[in-house]
């Protein structure tokens, strides 16, 4: 079990009051601002000490109000990277990175400085000053110096959300190498469904403090109505496919999934590799007979399996394409027009153009499924 | 020319006790300077305000006062003098070293203060970073706050130099003014204006003490300089 937790911790009128477990590669802290992710992270990190509760990571206790247990932060070997990187200002970006080695004892160091710096491209900044560096820079040297501490656990408090999406495009992929290529497991706290359907393995979603859900990435992204109001336009299912072949004369990529091919604008990824894809509900039309004539490339047949009432005029539709869900959003009058109900053979129409970068990222190795 | 450069052995020795005593004082202040800074800093306790009080008292007392308290705790009968004699053979009155603890007792405000104000100014999350790296509270003070508050260090330190350079007030009255020993140059300085022909005499030192002063200062905006240059912060 990587991350356990169940506490109770009151921060003036709001409390924090979740329980939860999470042996994912890396388990999302999914809700909007104010339901406590950033306490629970910090809770786990050792930056707070909660009212009551307890808290393991790792197998390692490291907090149990009722023994009297509290290990200090710098005893948890539980790496941080927080959303304003806090580069050492006085330090170069060597200096930096190897902070955490010092503190690291010898036959417990596992993380190396020349892969780290390769990991994550920072070999051209090593001895810059941190006030020299982009936004998106800074946060790849706070995420390579909390990796260089060696932890068991790392944790990543909303690691993009300063950063403009040019910058979060730039530092996604990075974040996919360190989840696929190194073993440490990441808790990752995010308000933005795009990064926590393209990173998370899991995902602890929550709200008003407390946890409405947990559970693998593809079956909680389904559930809509765990959305905030303002991400629900984001809200779609998340397929994990892998590239069937590279379509380059019209540029564009093939993946293979459950629900059947799906094209998406042309990808860097080989030939076999896994890829994660996200389809936003708004995204997809709905047709009741195989359409003739139409533009759009991404047909997949499939059963309506649920159908939910929505935000003013939309239902929420869930598709069953051959194992894997789908979902669409459409209007009240087209649902009605269209006799859709329950057990109906329909098929799933999507854009190619639909998957820009944000949608399509590395998926997660198949080991990841065990 | 010549009157200028031509310094009477005591002059020297005025020159030499006024550059020792407040570099002691400025160095012995330090320690206790930032402990006190911290806690005024960072702490939450009953009694800070009365600490703070405490620690600006030589800033708003009549120097002659603070000499005077100091002559009452630290005199050879006072209870604090009496102690440290006895059991560390270490003596204050009419020494220099008196010289020196009352001009870090006058400097020891506004080297607070400065520091203080500089250990405020430290990102705390900064700090909290650090220790999820690692390193103990210890560690934390000596390798990210204290070379973050170094401006101020160096500010407080000079602050401190300079006032004991041109204290006169709780120097003289707690440990006199006795050429070779206790004689500062602001002593030295009123000795002269107290005697028939001393203007020349009194005229050189105050040079001297000017020239002292500016280089002082001098040093530590170049010392300043050269530390906020390293540290580049946005």
């Amino acid at each position: 079990m990587t991350v356990q937790v169940d506490i109770s911790h009151r921060l003036g009128d709001f409390t924090v009051n979740a329980r939860f477990e999470s042996a994912g590669r890396l388990t999302a802290l999914f809700g909007p601002s104010g339901s406590g992710k950033t306490t629970l992270i910090n809770l786990i990190a050792g930056l707070i000490r909660p009212d009551k509760g307890r808290i393991a990571a790792e197998g390692r206790v490291l907090v149990d109000s009722d023994a009297g247990l509290f290990v200090p932060k710098h005893k948890r070997r539980i790496g941080m990277v927080f959303q304003d990187a806090r580069l050492f200002p006085h330090m170069s970006v060597a200096s930096n990175l190897r902070y955490g080695r010092w503190f690291t004892p010898a036959a417990e160091r596992y993380a190396d400085i020349n892969g780290v710096v390769e990991l994550l491209g920072i070999g051209h900044l090593l001895d810059r000053r941190p006030a020299k560096l982009s936004g998106g820079e800074k946060q790849r040297v706070a995420i390579g110096r909390a990796l260089l501490a060696s932890p068991k656990l790392l944790l990543m408090d909303e690691p993009l959300a300063s950063l403009d999406e040019g910058r979060k495009a730039e530092i996604l992929p990075y974040i996919e190498r360190l989840r696929d290529e190194t073993k440490i497991p990441i808790v990752y706290v995010s308000h933005s469904i795009a990064e926590v359907a393209r990173l998370a393995s899991d995902v602890v979603v929550l709200m008003q403090g407390k946890v409405a859900a947990s559970g693998p990435t593809g079956a909680i992204m389904q559930r809509l109505d765990l959305l905030p109001a303002e991400e629900r336009g984001e809200g779609g299912a998340v397929l994990d496919t892998a590239v069937l072949r590279h379509d380059e004369a019209f540029g564009m990529t093939v993946l293979g999934s459950l629900a059947g091919e799906i094209r998406v604008p042309l990808l860097a990824t080989p030939v076999g590799a896994p890829v994660r894809v996200r389809i936003r509900a708004r995204d997809v039309m709905i047709a009741t007979e195989q359409p003739v004539g139409l533009s759009a490339l991404n047909i997949l047949p499939g059963t309506i399996v649920a159908i939910e009432p929505g935000e003013g005029p939309t239902v929420e539709i869930g598709l069953d394409c051959n194992g894997a869900t789908v979902l669409a959003r459409i209007t009240e009058q087209s649902r009605q027009t269209l006799g859709l109900r329950l057990g109906r053979q329909v098929f799933a129409v999507v854009k190619t153009v639909s998957f820009d970068r944000a949608n399509t990222g590395a998926g997660l190795p198949a080991e990841a499924d065990e | 020319m010549n009157w200028l450069l031509d310094l009477a052995p005591d002059e020297w020795n005025a020159v030499r006790l006024s550059i020792k005593v407040a570099t002691v004082a400025m160095i012995a202040s330090l320690p206790p300077g930032i402990l006190i800074a911290l806690v005024l800093a960072r702490g939450q306790f009953w009694g800070k305000t009365l600490l703070n009080g405490l620690v600006h008292l030589p800033l708003i007392l009549p120097p002659v006062v603070t000499g005077y308290l100091l002559l009452l705790t630290f005199g050879k009968r006072g209870p604090a003098g009496a102690f440290l004699a006895e059991h560390f053979g270490i003596v204050f009155s009419f020494r220099w070293t008196g010289a020196a603890l009352a001009c870090g007792v006058m400097g020891f405000p506004l080297m607070v203060r400065a520091i203080r104000l500089s250990i405020e100014a430290v990102d705390r999350k900064i700090e909290a970073a650090a220790g999820t790296l690692g390193a103990n509270p210890l560690w934390v003070f000596g390798t990210i706050t204290l070379p973050l508050i170094l401006p101020g260090l160096i500010a407080g330190a000079i602050l401190s130099f300079a006032k004991a350079m041109g204290e006169f007030g709780a120097t003289i009255t707690f440990v006199s003014n006795i050429p070779n020993e206790t004689q500062t140059l602001p002593s030295a300085i009123y000795t002269f204006t107290q005697v028939p022909g001393g203007d020349a005499g009194a005229l050189r030192l105050t040079l001297i003490s000017i020239v002292i002063s500016m280089a002082a200062l001098v040093a530590s905006e170049v010392l300043a300089r050269r530390v906020g240059r390293r540290m580049d912060i946005e």
